[in-house]
């Protein structure tokens, strides 16, 4: 121990503290689970269940906001907005050989470290009176998950990445099979609930697209000696191996995103998640696709990058059109919103691969905006969800006379997601379709028609949900949002408002980071191509 | 070396040999009713090999018996851990033995001798010490599956074990007659040194393919797997457990030894034989356990699956790939206990199960074994951050790094299809409706096996997995 007690950092571990407060908060209901006293059936008493269920969730959002506010104070006051490169970087050996912990932000990462820490109160506020059983596992998840999912974004280390990156498959599986609603799924013959089929379907998926880049990791470990992302951003790599590492890259991030045609995970997932699993899963886990695709593809792998340019760009408008159109036909509110999700995230892989400036930023803007909207969307479907148990788009109608706050709200979020200037989803979209037309503008055509049919999905889905008259008997008692509902969407109306009218603070914080990008990026292209 | 320079050396073997006759006299004079002494004497003299090992000096290895057995880090690094299991081992069987009427003396006496015969299976250096070891280890281990003599299916566990360890000990002593015909040596060194000098000899590469044949059924490596999904079902849980962890250890030591110190020349002519066995037990591995409903069934398919991506490290042969071999092993050792541990605290009305299906909705009936489980479950699976995924890694990367990239591909992919079964049981325990609760028993040494094993799973700690990979690394570095 004292060997690493001695070993100095640049500086205080914030990236660190970030990192793990959630995961103190996890071993702290932890304890108090194992030490409820429970009979011979594993059962507690009601009133100590209801004491543990009281403390897990209070423990939950504490140390959630704790966290949050710790990232909000490290960003405000350490980060240099002006800086290109890494950030709060902290070291320490780990495995020995090339391969340590280490950890850091640029300007591509911190703000999805924001959007984490951001998000997840509001999840665990979600989930406050909805999840009823197995609170403190509940809790323990999603704190667990939480941790992970901002390693991922302060990983500055391929392997720790890695770690981080798979690792926050185990709670989310047990969050969309434990939690999950009820329903059964006929598969290969043998019937079973259909959250168990989607959460190992969830699994599987991405496992599969997963293995490929630990192969990758490991050839890319033997040529450059190090699994350290600085260090492999600027290796070079020989152009042939390039097109394989770049392809088993593809294999993760692609199923991540998810990308048409490996999406089909996703609505099964979705469909099946507690409310607040639905928003972890668009809000955050989605992002992981793309800022895997910035943050390894396009710096490690430049001329790979460019050599399948066309083949991303065609797979992201199939997804923009073919999803929405799949989208058109939902029956299930959360289904049309997951399809939605897709062909959103179509936009950003034809940004990312634009190489040009808006391209990429507006690819970035598109996932944080996206986080907001979508996660606000999912929490408004589990609004209704909570009070008439169902999401069929048929089960409801007219709500507007009974719901006017949640109306308006709904019908924000709606506009946001077809993205109407002054919302954030807008700029998002436009400058990814601006970045596309400089690099091809028959792409930014096509990309355009997505914009249209998203309104048409999106405003199909609102008159059907919340106009005409209120006839079906039992939506007559349903009541409004409440305060505690009210608050959170509000918080992410404010955010998509604040950045839609008035992006600069976002893209100001991405700006030195992708400038940096794309100079080693067109230097690289130049270089590979002469 | 004459006999007094050459005894320090082998203190640790002494001691088990030596222990294990005393212990038998002493089990004769004390009885049944006094086993438990005599299970806690072989802890004892185990711990003792265990302390003498830690502190002898290993650098520079050195020879003894003209030749036949070599003390060095490899050897160390695997009696350390064979030893610490054998421990454990005998602790977890405790309770069990005595419940079961199968109290009996015999068996720590014979696990000591079955150790006594890995420590020389590690140490061999020579194809007679070899075979020795390799006899002396499997006799016990025989005797051990066939232990609850009452029960057909521990005697026919026992017979179908001894008849298919005979046929592969034939193999093996073919194997090595042809290797010794052609080189005439039984020695490592002077193999070594026939084998670079002769260049393509197909008497050598046929006894080599018979050797290989017959240590990869010790390690129950497919094709010649056959045995083990029967004996690990047949024998009495704590014999799994131990047959699980420390003889695989022993094994797959020896043949990464065989392989790389004599026939490290010809290594183009072994390393698309062990690839091939690799891909093939990774693959039967993973596709039979699919369909298992027995526990035990379960592990064995999973320790055939695991066999088959340490193999991958032995297919790079290179020091890096068995350094891989070995820290894979020592990782699926700790799950393995974890996991026995596990199932040998599934009770219920007072005897044992062993369906997976019992294990039904167990997070809400018990949830600290229920997480002891998940946990070991996920790390069997190979899934970060859990220490599964670091043996996986060392493997993939020796793999790449000695240019078979199409093994590590094919092993990761395959790596998909198992997490298919381990999830199952997961989701079993997480999700189904939960079965009648397991007994609950004061049984400290299952779950202290169990708890430790869960925590040795987490290596977030740097110093604990650096450690082990520096330990592992340096030990494969003396076989090169």
């Amino acid at each position: 121990m004292n060997e690493i007690a001695t070993l100095s950092m640049d500086q205080q571990p914030w990236l660190s503290l970030i990192t793990f407060l959630p995961l103190i908060g996890a071993a702290a209901i932890a304890i108090r689970r194992l030490g409820a006293r429970a009979d011979q059936n594993g059962d507690l008493e009601p009133r100590e269940q209801q004491q543990l269920d009281g403390i897990a969730r209070k423990v939950a959002l504490f140390f959630t906001v704790g966290t949050f506010l710790v990232s909000a104070i490290v960003f405000l006051l350490y980060y240099d907005k002006t800086e290109a490169g890494y950030q709060l970087v902290e070291q320490l050996p780990w495995l020995g050989g090339g391969i340590n912990y280490k950890m850091g932000v640029d300007g591509i990462s911190i703000l999805f470290v924001l959007l984490t820490t951001f998000i997840m109160p509001l999840c665990i506020l979600a989930s406050w009176t909805s999840i009823t059983k197995r609170v403190a596992d509940y809790m323990i998840a999603f704190l667990v998950l939480e941790t992970l999912m901002i390693g991922v974004f302060c990983a500055l280390d391929l392997f720790l990445f890695y770690f981080f990156f798979e690792g926050s498959l185990i709670p989310m599986f047990l969050i969309i099979g434990v939690w999950g609603s009820s329903g059964t799924k006929e598969f290969a013959g043998v019937t079973m609930p259909s959250r168990v089929y989607a959460a190992v379907k969830f699994f599987l998926f991405k496992l599969l697209g997963s293995v490929l880049l630990l192969v990758a990791m490991a050839w890319m470990y033997f040529a450059a000696g190090t699994t350290d992302i600085p260090t492999l951003q600027e290796f070079n790599f020989p152009a042939g191996a390039q097109k394989w590492l770049w392809l088993a890259f593809f294999a993760s991030f692609a199923v991540k995103m998810p990308m048409w045609p490996v999406h089909t995970w996703l609505p099964d997932a979705h469909v099946q998640a507690p409310t607040a699993g639905s928003v972890i899963l668009a809000a955050i886990l989605l992002k992981m696709g793309g800022y895997g695709f910035l943050r390894f593809s396009l710096p490690m792998f430049p001329i790979a990058s460019l050599d399948f340019a066309p083949f991303m760009f065609a797979l992201s408008i199939i997804a923009i059109i073919y999803t929405s159109l799949v989208a058109l036909a939902q029956e299930d509110i959360k289904k049309l919103i997951a399809y939605s999700s897709v062909a959103h995230m179509g936009f950003v892989t034809m940004g990312i691969f634009t190489g040009t400036k808006q391209g990429i930023e507006g690819a970035l803007f598109q996932m944080l905006s996206h986080g907001f909207i979508s996660g606000a969307l999912f929490l408004c479907v589990g609004v209704l969800y909570d009070r008439m148990h169902t999401r069929e788009i048929a089960a409801y109608g007219g709500l507007v006379h009974r719901m006017p706050f949640y109306a308006f709200i709904f019908l924000f979020f709606t506009m946001g997601n077809v993205g109407l200037p002054g919302v954030s989803g807008f700029v998002g979209e436009f400058l990814t379709m601006a970045g596309a037309f400089k690099a091809n503008s028959w792409i930014a055509f096509f990309a355009a028609f997505g914009v249209i049919l998203s309104a048409a999905y999106a405003l199909r889905l609102f008159r059907q949900v919340m106009y005409g008259d209120l006839v079906k008997s039992n939506l007559m008692a349903i009541e409004d949002v409440n305060v505690r509902e009210l608050g959170m969407l509000v918080a992410l109306m404010a955010f998509a408002l604040y950045l839609g009218v008035y992006p600069l603070p976002a893209l100001e914080v991405f700006a030195p980071a992708v400038d940096g990008l794309l100079e080693n990026y067109t230097a690289a292209i130049a270089a590979g191509g002469a | 070396m004459t006999l007094g320079e050459t005894l320090p050396y082998i203190v640790p073997e002494l001691v088990l040999a030596v222990g294990a006759m005393a212990l038998l006299i002493a089990g004769v004079f004390l009885g049944e009713a006094r086993a438990r002494f005599i299970s806690l004497g072989a802890v004892g003299v185990l711990i003792a090999a265990l302390i003498v090992v830690v502190l002898t000096p290993v650098e520079p290895g050195v020879s003894l018996f003209s030749g036949a057995f070599a003390i060095d880090a490899y050897a160390s690094f695997a009696k350390i851990i064979i030893f610490a299991a054998a421990v454990v081992a005998i602790l977890m069987s405790d309770r069990y033995l005595g419940g079961d009427e199968l109290g009996r003396f015999e068996y720590p006496v014979l696990i000591v001798l079955s150790v006594f015969g890995m420590a020389m299976m590690v140490s061999a250096t020579d194809l007679i010490s070899l075979y020795m070891g390799v006899e002396t280890q499997s006799l016990a281990l025989y005797i051990l599956a066939a232990f609850n003599r009452d029960s057909r299916r521990s005697t026919e566990a026992g017979l179908k074990y001894f008849v298919l360890g005979a046929l592969s000990s034939c193999l093996l002593l073919y194997g090595a007659s042809l290797i010794y015909g052609f080189t005439g040596s039984t020695q490592f060194d002077d193999i070594a040194r026939a084998a670079s000098a002769s260049g393509q000899n197909v008497g050598l590469v046929v006894g080599l393919v018979f050797l290989i044949a017959g240590l990869a059924f010790k390690v129950s490596a497919a094709p010649f797997h056959m045995w083990t999904p029967d004996v690990y079902e047949g024998s009495p849980t704590p014999v799994t457990a131990f047959f699980a962890a420390a003889p695989k250890l022993a094994a797959m030591a020896l043949f990464a030894r065989a392989m790389v110190e004599p026939f490290s020349g010809v290594l183009d002519d072994w390393r698309p034989v062990i690839a091939l066995i690799a891909v093939a037990s990774m693959a039967v591995g993973a596709f039979s356990a699919i369909q298992q409903t027995n526990i035990k069934r379960l592990m064995a398919y999973s320790s055939i699956g695991h066999m088959g991506y340490a193999l991958i490290g032995l297919a790079a042969g290179t020091a890096d790939g068995v350094g891989a071999v070995l820290i894979y092993m020592a990782i699926y050792i700790a799950m393995t206990i974890g996991t026995f541990a596990c199932i040998l605290l599934m009770r219920r009305k007072g005897g044992m199960t062993e369906n997976i299906s019992d294990l039904s909705g167990l997070t809400r009936t018990n949830m600290p074994l229920a997480a002891m489980l998940t946990v070991l479950f996920f790390s069997l699976a190979g899934i970060p951050p859990l220490a599964g995924f670091f043996g996986k890694w060392e493997v993939f990367v020796a793999a790449v790094d000695a240019g078979l990239v199409w093994l590590a591909v094919t092993g990761a992919v395959i790596s998909v299809i198992s997490a298919y079964y381990y999830l199952r049981v997961i989701w079993i325990m997480w999700f189904n409706e939960p079965a009648p609760a397991f007994e609950r028993e004061r049984t400290p040494a299952l779950g202290a096996a169990g708890v430790v094993a869960t925590l040795l799973m987490f290596p977030i700690i740097p110093v604990f997995i650096g450690a082990l990979i520096e330990a592992a690394n340096k030990a494969a570095a003396a076989l090169f």
